[in-house]
């Protein structure tokens, strides 16, 4: 295994594109990350592409050899290849470039994550993204994807006391991020009197505790950490990449506070990369409703069970606090074009890590962490970078 | 959809049927042909065990979302059912008001209608919740 990093990276805004296609979101993310490495798409030796369900979301399948098409690639005939894994799919595609590099396999690489979801309406978009659940089992009887996020919250409410109003201040620093971040799905501050007085989806959670419906797209390029120099002053070095899976359903799990595959890609990504909760400088945590937030916060060592909402109360998790969280945004500000959700975050760290991140810079940043997950936690992905 | 869908899974949608690991004892639903807990030891010996359809509220939500093939129950409620022979299941909870569903709660299954594939499509049935009589 060989060091591997980024040398380049980039991404369409996230919002409602009416104007872009799949096609036209994947390939602006691929050139400007190509751009940003000062690269040809020639000198591309494989694509990796993290996708959830362009099958169904605009019933595309074949969604590699579609990208590397249009970014112009079919001339050089260099494989590209679809990662899935829900939610996950972006941070699942970067484990698998990762390893591509690492292996000896190839020394450059690009990643990528796209998503075209508004193509169809809102009642169809909540049914593709239950596909992440058990279809069978759990969404048969009626569980729709916020309903599982939905009971996780209520039985943590029910162990730890938590109320809507704490569980809202997640939403209320994942927004004021945002609104310093031009690429945000929404650029705008709210309170938390909105988030607990929005329309209610699935009680407890209302509109203002779950992710938005978001088309993008987003790409990194990796190479072998010995020849990065050679392409950039810059490169961030990826010092853990891990992924963890646990039962599908939620309904299996023990318990539905906390995620056994998230503790368990975190303390391995902190063993591969020889650190500790302490040396992160900024995370970027999946949450696609606030309470997977809280869960990630507290599984990934940051806090305590029961405790994470804490650091949100005393400020830590502002862009100039202990723990800067979700930075971009997060999903719920930023956006989440599902299959580009992870490689995004790792877009943003790059920047934040290289001191590009404008007005929501996290001061003297040099170890960042990416939590990605797919489904309701089952799986887990964890990326720390840092600077070379 | 075809038939075939739904048909298949009509043993443990209408009597509960699950198994059971004669190596560790551990009882799962819906079936599996290997236990996560004794792996090889279990391929080929799985028992078929039928759940008693008793159980107590774990966790739930109120739905309020427009659902394909659901849109005229909301809002309803779903719900994470213990039972006492171990596995947990997931389903709605029915002849109740939502804003009396509480974590402990004993319910029982019933079989029920779950949805339908538009006006022409196939019925699909299954098992819902509804409160033990206090």
């Amino acid at each position: 295994m060989r060091d591997v990093a980024i040398i380049g990276a980039g991404e369409t805004k996230y919002g409602e594109h009416w104007e872009k296609s799949l096609r036209d979101l994947a390939v602006e993310a691929g050139l400007k990350a190509l751009e940003d490495a000062g690269i040809g798409a020639q000198d591309i030796q494989a694509i990796f592409g993290g996708n959830m369900s362009a099958g169904s979301f605009v019933g595309q399948d074949h969604v590699g050899a579609l990208i590397a098409d249009f970014a112009g690639l079919a001339e050089h005939k260099v494989p590209a290849i679809r990662v899935e894994s829900a939610c996950a799919s972006g941070a699942a595609a970067l484990h698998s470039g990762y390893m591509a590099v690492a292996s000896g396999l190839y020394d450059i690489v690009l990643v990528g994550g796209v998503e075209k979801m508004t193509d169809l309406q809102g009642d169809m978009v909540t049914d593709i993204l239950a596909g992440a659940a058990d279809r069978e089992w759990e969404v048969f009887f009626g569980a729709t994807f916020p309903a599982l996020g939905a009971m996780m919250a209520r039985r943590y409410m029910y162990e730890y006391g938590l109320t809507k109003e704490q569980m809202a201040l997640l939403p209320v620093i994942a927004h004021k991020h945002g609104a310093m971040n031009p690429d945000a799905h929404f650029q705008r501050e709210v309170t938390v009197d909105q988030v607990i007085n929005a329309p209610m989806v699935a009680d407890p959670l209302t509109i203002m505790n779950c992710s938005p419906v978001s088309d993008g797209g987003a790409a990194v390029v990796l190479a072998s950490a010995d020849i990065a120099r050679k392409y950039t002053d810059s490169p961030i070095k990826i010092s853990a990449s891990v992924a963890a899976n646990d039962y599908l359903s939620l309904h299996e799990r023990e318990s539905l506070t906390r995620s056994p595959s998230t503790i368990e890609a975190g303390k391995k990504a902190y063993k591969m990369a020889k650190k500790e909760p302490k040396d992160i400088d900024l995370v970027e945590i999946h949450d696609a409703f606030s309470i997977i937030a809280l869960l990630g916060i507290e599984d990934l060592g940051f806090a305590k069970k029961g405790e994470g909402i804490k650091l949100a109360e005393e400020g830590q998790l502002y862009y100039d606090g202990d723990l800067p969280y979700n930075v971009s945004g997060g999903l719920k500000a930023k956006g989440h074009p599902v299959g580009a959700t992870g490689v995004g975050q790792v877009v943003e760290i790059v920047k934040q890590l290289r001191n590009e991140a404008g007005k929501r810079q996290v001061p003297n940043a040099r170890v960042g962490l990416a939590h990605n997950v797919g489904g309701t936690m089952t799986s887990s992905i964890v990326h720390i970078l840092e600077v070379m | 959809m075809v038939v075939p869908r739904f048909w298949r899974e009509r043993r443990s949608r209408y009597s509960l049927i699950g198994t059971k690991c004669p190596v560790c004892g551990t009882v799962y639903f819906p079936p599996r042909s290997v236990c996560p807990k004794c792996g090889r030891k279990s391929v080929g010996k799985m028992e078929e065990v039928q759940l008693s359809g008793k159980g107590k509220v774990y966790s739930y939500t109120i739905v309020h979302q427009n659902v394909i093939g659901y849109k005229y129950q909301k809002p309803y409620v779903m719900a994470i059912i213990e039972t006492p022979e171990g596995p947990k299941l997931t389903g709605q909870i029915v002849d109740v008001e939502p804003e009396k569903v509480h974590i402990g709660m004993p319910v029982h299954a019933v079989f029920r209608r779950i949805a339908e594939d538009g006006k022409a499509g196939i019925i699909q049935y299954g098992y819902k919740f509804v409160p033990d009589e206090e």
